[in-house]
């Protein structure tokens, strides 16, 4: 991916995250985040109705890679089954971690594609995956 | 000044993140590889020439310790840092001898060492905790001590001599008269002022001082508890195992040695010893009132820079200390860190161990820029001058 466009959609979705915004219902599932490696503290909200993620939610404060992150992976996964938000996660914890993955499963999720190369920002990167993952499992 | 002395500085390094950990001068280093290279010993109990020398650079370090901050040598401690030194007295000595409702003032400014070991005490026998004010410069209310001392029946008050996040200095001679007047122990946190303020353990009342070396150019794994010797007489010794035993018996009996030997169980960090005691030769040699005027003179620099930036907001600007923190309007702390980093500009971002300060300071994260004698104003020209640029950051994180 060009990197002036990778840019522009991470930046995009950092200053003008979506989905951001915690909400004051009790069908969401609710998962505190707090990086324990650096200061990155999100709060994300998940919505699961007949095995189908309806929503997600996220706030909080934290860097430009966990923030655009969580919106460009929440904007990936509503409407997924959570088969499909299994297979998603994944194949973006793959690309993360420098293994095999999907790139047609990632969609916009490539623009990390070379994260890796700046380990500490590995973690911020891996955030809103980690969150939603701990959500599904239980 | 004394770049020379720091081979880290022959990188092309800013390094401005000495509240964190300070370099380390050359001399340090080589004493310490001396002691690997050529003398290594154990300690105690050796009667070969390496273990006399060993035993002598441990005893000459408590010595200098004690000729340092005016205490007693039998007053001082090695631990494995400040939080250990804390923590020591803590679940040593106030465990035991504070009751279900005594209080302790600490102030919202600590650092997490010295909050978390008595949040402890509050959990496991009642003490209660009550924090002493904070004015609009986040420095301590003074008069709030006065009222909170009359309002409660305070046993202990520990605070930083310098704090770890705003920076400010305490009055720590002040406080230990009132201390003194009011039969209330005194705690006091050095890590953040060992390195370039004096300190007189004796004159200002102190009844527990900890620091750590690694903030005093001296080796990491290495602190100091200096405890007023009838305090440490009722101090219960948290480790215990070898060298510090005067005797056991198969009927499970056992006595302890002297103070302050019986605190120090197992071979200690020797070669880390040695360390500290050339890394407080080294500020002798040049002097702490000399150290804490250049740092001054430092800060004073770079928050005149800061200020003529339209987009940095800096909170503590009244502080004396070389600590400065701060924000970039609409950037996260974090993310101006990795861009200085980029330019290899060392400094930190977060809430620096003290996740309480928020409730005053209204911001949880900021940029800290530490500055210590071997930073100079080119290192700050440095920072500014990327700070400036700062609208490209995005450019080179992302």
């Amino acid at each position: 991916m060009d990197d002036k466009i990778r840019r522009e959609i991470i930046l995009d979705n950092y200053e003008s995250p979506f989905h951001k915004g915690l909400v004051d219902d009790n069908g969401y599932k609710r998962v505190s985040y707090k990086s324990q490696t650096c200061i990155d503290n999100l709060d994300y909200q998940i919505k699961i109705e007949d095995n189908i993620v309806k929503d997600i939610r996220f706030d909080g404060d934290a860097c430009a890679i966990a923030t655009s992150s969580s919106s460009i992976m929440i904007n990936n996964l509503i409407g997924k089954s959570v088969d499909d938000v299994r297979r998603i996660l994944y194949n973006y914890k793959n690309m993360i971690e420098e293994k095999d993955y999907d790139n047609k499963i990632i969609g916009e999720l490539e623009v990390y594609s070379n994260i890796s190369k700046q380990p500490n920002r590995i973690n911020c990167a891996l955030i809103c995956c980690n969150a939603i993952e701990d959500v599904i499992k239980n | 000044m004394n770049r020379e002395d720091f081979i880290m500085l022959n990188k092309d390094i800013v390094y401005l993140d000495s509240a964190s950990t300070s370099l380390k001068p050359k001399c340090v280093i080589d004493s310490m590889n001396d002691y690997y290279f050529n003398n290594t010993s154990n300690i105690h109990r050796g009667e070969y020439n390496e273990a006399i020398l060993n035993n002598k650079l441990y005893d000459e370090t408590k010595m200098e310790i004690a000729k340092f901050i005016n205490c007693d040598k039998r007053e001082v401690i090695y631990t494995s840092g400040c939080t250990s030194s804390i923590n020591m007295f803590v679940l040593g000595y106030m465990k035991k001898y504070l009751k279900n409702g005594d209080v302790v003032l600490l102030s919202k400014s600590e650092h997490a060492s010295n909050l978390l070991p008595w949040f402890n005490l509050s959990k496991e026998i009642g003490i209660k905790i009550k924090y002493i004010d904070l004015d609009s410069d986040y420095k301590l209310d003074y008069s709030s001590i006065d009222k909170l001392i009359k309002e409660n029946n305070v046993k202990v008050i520990s605070l930083a001599h310098i704090t770890n996040v705003i920076g400010d200095i305490r009055d720590i001679s002040y406080i230990g008269d009132i201390c003194k007047k009011n039969n209330i122990l005194f705690c006091v946190d050095a890590a953040q002022s060992i390195q370039h303020v004096k300190i007189d353990f004796k004159k200002y009342n102190i009844s527990f001082l900890s620091f750590s070396s690694h903030k005093m150019m001296g080796p990491t794994g290495i602190g100091v508890l200096v405890g007023r010797y009838d305090l440490l007489e009722k101090m219960e010794p948290l480790f215990l195992g070898g060298d510090m035993n005067l005797d056991f018996e198969s009927d499970c009996s056992y006595s302890f040695k002297e103070i302050p030997s019986r605190f120090e169980a197992g071979t200690m960090p020797i070669a880390e010893v040695i360390g500290l005691l050339n890394s407080i030769k080294y500020i002798n040699n040049i002097g702490v009132l000399k150290i804490h005027s250049y740092i001054k003179e430092l800060r004073d620099y770079l928050v005149s820079g800061l200020d003529k930036l339209d987009n940095i907001v800096v909170y503590n600007r009244n502080s004396d200390s070389g600590i400065v923190i701060f924000n970039v309007d609409k950037i996260f702390s974090q993310d101006v860190a990795i861009y200085l980093a980029h330019y290899n500009i060392c400094v930190r971002a977060g809430n620096h161990c003290d996740k309480i300060l928020k409730d005053e300071l209204g911001v949880s994260n900021t940029v800290r820029v530490s500055l210590y004698l071997y930073n100079n104003k080119e290192d700050i020209d440095k920072l500014l001058n990327a700070l400036k640029n700062i609208d490209k950051i995005y450019d080179i994180i992302l």
